[in-house]
């Protein structure tokens, strides 16, 4: 597909100079591990659950470790040698620790091979039950196949039970995937809440629990339907890896993972949130979960016709972090938006050059698309033709994963009626312009080739400044959503920790080694 | 004056309504909104549309006319009643009369995580065409994003010598940004700050008259830009100083 005349010289060299900024970063990212991937480690061993002050045992564990010994060497060696002193099996251990009975340090560490053996059935089960949600999905989406754009809507009561009927309600009318969108501030709390909830503000606790209901419900559904039906979540903030061992356990299909947005919209400390999205992207590759990277919300902030180019070099970097995760291209949901005022004349010619080149350029990744939401004000009317407008541009552009706007974007959490009317909009602009992009040839040398060409030069220079930079310094610089953010700022510096030269984490070795391809 | 709401005829006094309810969509259904909208006061409703929106859901889309009317001479609306100047009149104003630079701290605040209505307000690209006080000389603004705890906002305000406070409140649920609003004018006079700072709200659902009612100096609505909220605050500081 090269509709828009692209030249591929270009397109190779940005994909060469995010490479390089991603190494760059990988060399750090490898150096170095973080509180929530020792907390991910507790949790694929199989440890869950709370102390009786609702505190969860693998923040328990971790934070005993950080205290008392050396998290440098990793949680796992102080696991398995402290089941090696007890004699105990890690259920027991686990019983016994919520009663405060046992610890975890103070025991000789016994040696790597050891320690690989006592661990090794634990790891194999939960790397066992990730492979089976693996093929369940498979066998689903062989049984019910994906349409080529899906519908993807939010639900965000605050209780798990009324985001039930919402997404029912939803998927029934028509949506393929399904978010439940995480209660505020949730990015910013430093373990992952447990247990089932039935409060939050505007939106969903992430709980295991929750994750649990939502995805039998729409297993329900998906067998009603014969459509399966997707779930989402969000991993972005302090728990990344957590929550992605989370979504591999409880089968969620699509996880919003961005290598930057926790740095850049949620000042979360950059070494933490690099070192964190790599560990995380391992698991969702492992679990054949879709990522979604947040490159939409620079137009939130940033000028949408000015900043095009800052969501072009986003998507090739967060597309080499996420091989260096390896994660194929067809789990690489790049996100972008139609954000572009309405008032700008030719904006909509604007909009439909920059999605057609990004689905030229990433031909192979499952594109996520997000709606108009700058522009958009209490006039529900004006807001539902603005969506009619970037529906178009999705299905003309073959878009993939269809974020739909909301009449009410500017006013409060969609209400079921909004919900409703937005896949009836989706829908009919899918049916009735089905083939529209596959007609109509763009004019050579016009506006939109000319759009897409000026974009992804600017994409081309901005990717040459990083690199010349360093990414670290360019995120200081604010070279996203215009937004800086110092290397030793934010939140969450402090779990961040150099690898000792005798760092364990048999985890990490499976994620990087196993063979897992389908 | 005597007003009634118009549909295409004086005084038909026509409106247009549309809400979900949990039934499916069937005769009985229909009739149950025909009700509903007579309780609300239409006379003759009629159900234009009706449809299944999945499981035991129903949406709905009326017409009637209501025999209320409103008397105008009655209405009174409190609406910011300072003039609004233009960014050049705001920065020479600050320059002849204030004679120091203002500094003002927005944040949208508590849970809300929509930057929309305080970037519209302070980044420098503004709000159709219309420039943020970023770019305003003599106004030094700390834009300090969404999600921003009320204690954490006061601290800046301290930190910085704020003359002036934005918070903005976009897309809230079940009027959670009222209660967050008022904590922040309870912690604020906790703090004995109160007095010493011009607090404003802003946002897609806040009047002045709620925002006066809430405590603060002014709200601004939909339609108002850096400007209304620049004018609004020099002309309250030089109040302020000659008072």
């Amino acid at each position: 597909m090269n509709k828009l005349n692209l030249d591929k010289q270009i397109i190779d060299e940005c994909r060469q100079m995010a490479g390089a900024i991603a190494d760059d970063v990988q060399a750090f990212i490898d150096r170095h591990t973080t509180v929530a991937i020792e907390r991910t480690v507790c949790r694929l061993l199989g440890i869950d659950g709370v102390d009786s002050f609702g505190a969860p045992l693998c923040n328990l564990m971790v934070d005993e470790v950080k205290q008392k010994a050396d998290l440098s060497l990793g949680i796992s060696i102080y696991v398995a040698s402290a089941l090696k002193h007890y004699g105990m099996s890690l259920t027991d251990f686990v019983t016994h620790y919520q009663n405060d009975e046992v610890t975890l340090t103070g025991h000789d560490l016994i040696n790597f091979t050891e320690a690989d053996q006592l661990l090794k059935p634990y790891l194999d089960a939960g790397f066992n039950k990730i492979k089976a949600n693996r093929q369940t999905r498979k066998d689903y989406l062989a049984k019910y196949p994906a349409p080529e754009t899906e519908l993807y809507v939010i639900v965000a009561t605050g209780n798990i039970y009324e985001d039930v009927i919402q997404a029912t309600a939803a998927a029934k009318a028509g949506a393929d995937i399904i978010a439940v969108i995480r209660t505020t501030g949730q990015s910013l709390l430093d373990y992952v809440p447990y247990g089932i909830t039935t409060e939050g503000f505007g939106g969903t606790y992430a709980t295991q629990a929750n994750f649990k209901i939502m995805r039998a419900a729409l297993d329900k559904i998906s067998e009603e339907e014969k459509r399966y039906i997707k779930l989402v979540n969000y991993a972005s903030g302090l728990c990344m890896p957590e929550i992605a061992i989370m979504g591999a356990l409880e089968r969620l299909d699509v996880l919003l993972n961005d290598s930057m947005y926790g740095i850049i919209f949620r000042d979360i400390n950059m070494q933490r949130t690099f070192v964190d999205q790599y560990f995380s992207r391992l698991i969702n590759a492992y679990a054949g979960i879709i990522i979604n990277t947040g490159e939409d919300n620079y137009l939130t902030t940033s000028d949408a016709v000015e900043q095009a180019h800052t969501v072009l070099a986003s998507q090739f970097i967060n597309e080499q972090f996420a091989l260096r995760a390896r994660l194929p291209k067809r789990l690489m949901g790049l996100g972008h938006a139609f954000e572009i005022d309405p008032a700008i004349e030719n904006g909509f010619l604007f909009e439909l050059a920059q999605a057609q080149m990004a689905r030229e350029i990433f031909p192979d990744s499952p594109l996520k698309y997000m709606p108009p939401t700058k522009h958009v004000t209490g006039n529900i009317f004006r807001a539902y033709e603005q969506n009619t407008l970037f529906n178009i541009v999705t299905t003309m552009t073959h878009q993939s994963i269809h974020l739909l706007g909301m009449m009410t974007e500017a006013i409060h959490t969609p209400f079921m009626q909004d919900r409703f009317l937005a896949i009836q909009n989706a829908k009919m602009i899918q049916k009735t312009m089905k083939s529209m992009g596959d007609e109509l040839v763009f004019q050579e040398g016009g506006i939109i080739q000319n759009r897409a060409h000026y974009v992804l030069n600017e994409a081309k220079k901005l990717l040459a400044s990083i690199q010349q930079q360093s990414l670290f310094q360019s995120l200081e610089a604010g070279v996203f959503a215009e937004i800086k953010r110092p290397f030793t700022g934010g939140k969450g510096l402090d779990g961040v920790f150099l690898k000792n030269k005798a760092y364990f984490n048999p985890a990490l070795k499976r994620l990087k080694e196993d063979v897992y391809a389908d | 004056m005597l007003i009634k709401t118009y549909g295409d005829t004086m005084n038909d006094g026509k409106v247009e309504l549309s809400f979900t309810l949990p039934v499916e969509a069937n005769a009985v259904g229909a009739e149950a909104a025909k009700v509903l909208a007579k309780k609300m006061g239409m006379i003759d409703p009629s159900v234009v549309h009706s449809e299944s929106i999945g499981a035991g859901y129903s949406f709905y889309i009326l017409y009637g006319a209501v025999p209320f009317s409103v008397e105008m001479n009655d209405i009174k609306v409190k609406t910011v009643d300072t003039p609004t100047y233009s960014k050049d009149e705001v920065e020479l104003m600050i320059e002849e009369k204030l004679k120091r630079d203002i500094i003002f701290v927005g944040a949208s605040t508590g849970t809300d995580a929509h930057t929309v209505g305080i970037d519209a307000i302070m980044n420098m690209k503004g709000y159709a065409g219309h420039y943020g006080l970023e770019r305003y000389k003599h106004v030094i603004a700390y834009n300090m994003g969404s999600q921003v705890p009320n204690e954490l906002f006061i601290r800046k305000a301290k930190e910085v010598h704020a003359d002036v406070l934005l918070i903005s409140q976009t897309v809230t649920q079940k009027e959670v940004h009222l209660r967050n609003m008022v904590e922040l004018v309870e912690l604020l006079e906790a703090e004995k700050l109160r007095d010493k700072v011009i607090l404003i709200a802003g946002g897609a659902r806040i009047t002045h008259e709620l925002a006066k009612e809430l405590g603060y100096d002014a709200g601004f609505g939909p339609g108002k830009y850096a400007e209304d909220v620049a004018s609004f605050a020099v002309l309250e500081l030089l109040r302020r100083q000659k008072a």
